[in-house]
């Protein structure tokens, strides 16, 4: 039949279902269909930290969000303007989400009273008028599924498990998707069972026909391409140009990558990754624990290797004493922290940038590291060859932040040119005259890097503190405070490497809005927000954390108000303050999910008009639904 | 790097020994193990520049300093994991681990099942005094239950680990025992344990003359009566003349028998035959022989040939490379689906 096309500037959808319902596939595909059709995007999967939680359970729920759009977008978007739910746990837990008046997209097959009472409905929401705000589309996608597959050889369980397709056939057909390439491509990914293939395509296409034939999906939305810069492009997840960084690291540095890591979420997945590029010299361990994961990192470091290790927040902390020692024995190392909720176990799969201080101040001693922090996916790859750029040259450990957030979330990213990328220089002495283990070099004071199997090099290292020069054990006080400030003022040193200070607007005004990692995009679209209204703000955006950015000093203190947001209590803040004796505001939130626009934007205003944050307050962002 | 060409040059002990002052406390049972090591590496000749020494810490721990070679002296119970490090970054090195009873089976415990597990090619010394050292006095893992020590003033009540039993069972592939006085038995084990392709562990039984004196001398005392001196394909034979021998009863134990053919006494042919190559139940049954109610085997107790972790872990890499070719990192980035965006700022 006929259909209208209307045109939109930019969507917000959400697949929200089960966690065995396939809905990050769905959302990963319908973003590839975004990505082809050359508009920006932004994703966000959200999912529990248990494999299976029970079937139909609020724990349960799994959601992928995608932000795509003709113009340049830098979040998944606040929220979802479109909300396509595959049983009721999944509306109960995404519902408050969605913007008013927006469409909802139901499998109400799955609303019999054995899933409304998991979801801890009394009444079916489908029929007791509580969706009225919504444009709702009811549509039973489990009994339309095995349907379209009758006749098939398959079980009804393995039929059913092919509605995530029918859904995504639906959101094709909405969005006026090319329907061809999926096809291909579902037929790539199930090549080696060519019959599910067949099924998910038989699904996929009964999906696309109900949409056009369904007389309430009649317009097909078209979102037009975005601008670019000109480039070749892939759409990449953080994690992947995390791994891909660190190749490309051990590349330009001549040396073999050695990566050691013990499995916790969210980091596993750059063990998993470069686990399968061996063939470009890259050796990968899985240690026994923690602490083993940073010792075997260390040693190789010590044979010569371009070590790295990762983890999540509580495996950092038990590598704290290991990070101190190669702190005391100059080795050059990066130990990457893809943070996520605490303290202790606390939200496994939710982000958070509450390790900021772990990542400071988290050792025995005075043992301070240069700490880098990843803004987006795509600036995973850039910050993988900066950090390790940094521990060669400086020999010191070197801590990456990333988080949850960037590294599961996805963009389109322009691929680099690698002859533009300056290789990282790497000297490992061999002449024995006059050699001083602890001699430093007087531009970086860094020592140097003598590996073992050096004839008249050899010499010993530990975690004792060292003579200032000979590296022999020395209890001497003097040298002690000695040794002590040349580490820190190593670590100074290393704001010569730093390029101009990463800010949006101008060097005074009313509000500077500062933030560091990945909450990047939400704080500059803010930004970008407020400056189109006419405000006078700007937004600062730390890539170093340790040593801090001198380029900051130089306009902190040009601003009616600072506000530091963070998802956190107000680590940085307190950094901050300490650092410049300004009285930074902090925005906070704690929730395990990243800042919307909207909520950046009120609290600037709310500044301003001269309310909460007062200047020195910690305002915690709350909740809307239990506002 | 050396010249290939270049005859090796005989080392000394002296060659083997760092301008460090050694500063264990007099009678330490680690200065008679310094020195043993010292002279043996000088004999077989090391690359000083290839070998490098690991260690936690401990008293045993500072033993990288006095050695002329490379030298790392790192934290508590680490040094089988940054060893393991170290060797599978350069598999050329040879690579030893000098521990404790402390650092290698308590706060490093862990990490030396592991290394032992993977059949790392490490050299791990396992100097055990039963106490710990260099913390005062403190019993340890392998301090008998009833030790008085610091912290146990009424006597420990923790049932200690046997070391080698636990090595077997870690899956080590060369184990050995030696008392630090015994220069020459050590000698042999240390050649052994050089050639060795896999994971040795070695237990030095070693005085600590300051916290827990004498522990060891009743066995190092009577080398007759108290040891069994472990050869390949010889029974296990001890006491004057070897007139005691080791047999095994129907329950799997080991028995102390007096050998001979007269009343009373059990044939040679009945004994236990010591096979470097044996099953693990006969390493795991000597093993198990402790005093004061055994005789205590010395020497090599087991033997197995197996891959070493850093081979396959090198072979990985080299077979990726054969199957895949040499990594292109500019056809990977390119990889998957890419699009191109024209002058006109929107994709082609």
């Amino acid at each position: 039949m006929a259909s209208r096309e209307a045109q939109l500037e930019r969507v917000v959808i959400r697949f929200a279902g089960d966690s065995g319902d396939g809905m990050q596939l769905t959302g990963t595909e319908f973003t590839k269909a975004a990505a082809e059709a050359g508009n920006d995007i932004s994703t966000f999967p959200d999912f529990p930290a248990e494999i299976r939680a029970p079937a139909g359970s609020l724990a349960g729920v799994s959601g992928f969000q995608l932000h795509f759009s003709s113009s340049e977008i830098y979040t998944p978007g606040d929220a979802p303007d479109v909300l396509v739910v595959m049983n009721p746990a999944a509306l109960k837990a995404n519902l408050r989400d969605l913007v008013e008046h927006g469409t909802l997209i139901v499998n109400s097959g799955t609303f019999i009273e054995a899933n409304l009472n998991k979801a801890d409905y009394k009444t079916n929401p489908l029929e007791d008028g509580s969706l009225q705000n919504y444009k709702v589309h009811t549509v039973d996608i489990s009994q339309l599924t095995l349907a379209a597959l009758d006749g098939t050889a398959l079980s009804t369980k393995e039929k059913g498990r092919a509605k995530n397709f029918f859904a995504l056939g639906l959101v094709f057909w909405m969005y006026g998707r090319e329907p061809e390439t999926e096809i291909r491509r579902i037929m790539q990914q199930f090549a080696k069972k060519p019959e599910f293939g067949e099924a998910n395509v038989k699904v996929f296409k009964a999906g696309y026909h109900y949409g056009e034939t369904a007389e309430v999906f009649q317009t097909v939305y078209k979102v037009p391409p975005a601008k670019f810069v000109p480039g070749i492009y892939r759409n990449i997840t953080g994690g992947e140009a995390l791994s891909l960084g660190l190749l490309t690291g051990s590349q330009l540095a001549g040396k073999p990558l050695f990566y050691s890591g013990y499995p916790i979420t969210p980091a596993s997945t750059i063990l998993h990754t470069l686990a399968k590029y061996k063939n470009f010299g890259c050796m990968t361990f899985q240690a026994e624990d923690e602490i083993a994961a940073i010792g075997a990192a260390i040693g190789a470091a010590y044979g010569g290797s371009l070590a790295v290790t990762a983890s999540s927040g509580p495996g950092i902390a038990l590598k704290g004493e290991a990070i101190g020692l190669a702190v005391m024995t100059e080795l050059p190392l990066v130990i990457i922290n893809v943070q996520r909720g605490g303290p202790s176990t606390g939200l496994p799969t939710k982000t958070e940038q509450s390790d900021l201080f772990q990542a400071l101040y988290g050792r025995n001693g005075e043992a301070p590291v240069p700490v880098l922090a990843i803004k987006t996916p795509g600036d995973s790859f850039y910050c993988a060859i900066e950090a390790m750029r940094v521990a060669i040259k400086y020999m010191v450990p070197v801590i990456l932040l990333s988080d949850g957030y960037i590294a599961n979330g996805s963009e389109p990213w322009p691929l680099p040119n690698l002859g533009a990328i300056p290789p990282i220089g790497v000297t490992h002495r061999t002449d024995p005259v006059d050699y001083h283990v602890y001699q430093r070099n007087p531009e970086s004071l860094a020592r140097e890097w003598v590996i073992p199997g050096t004839p008249g090099l050899e010499h010993r290292i530990g975690g004792i503190e060292k003579d200032f020069l000979t590296g022999n054990i020395s209890y001497d006080p003097a040298n002690h405070e000695r040794q002590t400030k040349i580490r820190a003022e190593k670590i100074e040193r290393i704001t010569q490497e730093m390029g101009e200070l990463d800010l949006r607007g101008d060097e005074d005004g009313d509000v500077l809005i500062i933030g560091w990692g990945g909450t990047f995009g939400a704080l500059r679209q803010a930004t970008e927000a407020l400056r189109n209204q006419g405000k006078r703000v700007s937004h600062a955006h730390l890539r170093w954390l340790s040593p801090l950015e001198p380029g900051l000093d130089r306009i902190i203190r040009n601003f009616k108000h600072v506000l530091v947001a963070e998802l956190n209590m107000g680590q940085l803040r307190a950094v901050l303050r300490a650092r410049t004796l300004v009285d930074c505001a902090g925005l906070n939130k704690i929730q395990g999910q990243p800042f919307k626009v909207r909520e950046l934007v009120d609290a600037v205003e709310g500044l301003l008009a001269g309310r909460t944050p007062a200047a020195g307050d910690t305002v915690l962002v709350r909740d809307q639904a239990t506002a | 790097m050396s010249d290939p060409a270049k005859k090796p040059i005989k080392l000394s002990k002296k060659d083997l020994e760092s301008d460090q002052d050694v500063r264990w406390c007099p009678g330490c049972g680690d200065y008679a193990i310094l020195a043993t090591v010292q002279r043996t590496l000088a004999n077989l000749g090391v690359k000083r520049e290839n070998t490098v020494f690991v260690s936690g810490i401990g008293c045993s721990s500072r033993f990288p300093y006095y050695m002329n070679t490379y030298g790392f002296h790192s934290i508590h119970g680490r040094a089988p994991a940054i060893a393991t490090g170290v060797k599978a970054a350069n598999p050329d090195l040879q690579v030893w681990v000098v521990t404790g009873d402390g650092d290698g089976l308590s706060i490093g415990g862990n990490h030396l099942i592991h290394a032992l597990r993977r059949n790392v090619n490490l050299k791990i010394l396992l100097f055990n005094n039963q106490i710990y050292g260099l913390t005062k006095g403190q019993y340890s893992p392998t301090s008998s239950v009833g030790t008085r020590a610091a912290s146990t003033p009424a006597g420990s009540i923790d049932h200690p680990v046997n070391p080698l039993s636990l090595a077997i069972g870690a899956g080590a592939t060369f184990l050995a025992r030696v008392a630090d006085t015994d220069a020459k038995l050590m000698a042999k084990v240390l050649e052994r344990a050089y050639a060795h392709q896999g994971s040795v562990f070695v237990e030095l039984l070693q005085n600590c003359p300051v916290f827990n004196d004498a522990i060891w001398d009743a066995v190092k005392d009577d080398p007759e009566g108290r040891q069994i001196k472990l050869e390949e394909g010889k029974p296990l034979r001890f006491g004057p003349g070897g007139s005691k021998g080791i047999r095994v009863t129907a329950d799997l134990s080991p028995e102390i028998v007096d050998v001979g053919d007269g009343a009373g006494q059990v044939p040679e042919r009945e004994l236990v035959v010591h096979k470097e190559h044996g099953s693990k139940a006969y390493a795991q049954l000597i093993a198990g022989m402790l005093q004061p109610a055994f005789p205590m085997p010395m020497g090599v107790l087991h033997v197995e040939d197996k891959p070493t972790y850093e081979a396959m872990a090198h072979q990985q890499v080299a077979d990726a490379v054969a199957r895949q070719g040499k990594g292109d990192l500019e056809k990977l980035l390119y990889s998957g689906m890419t699009w191109e965006v024209g002058a006109d700022g929107v994709k082609a």
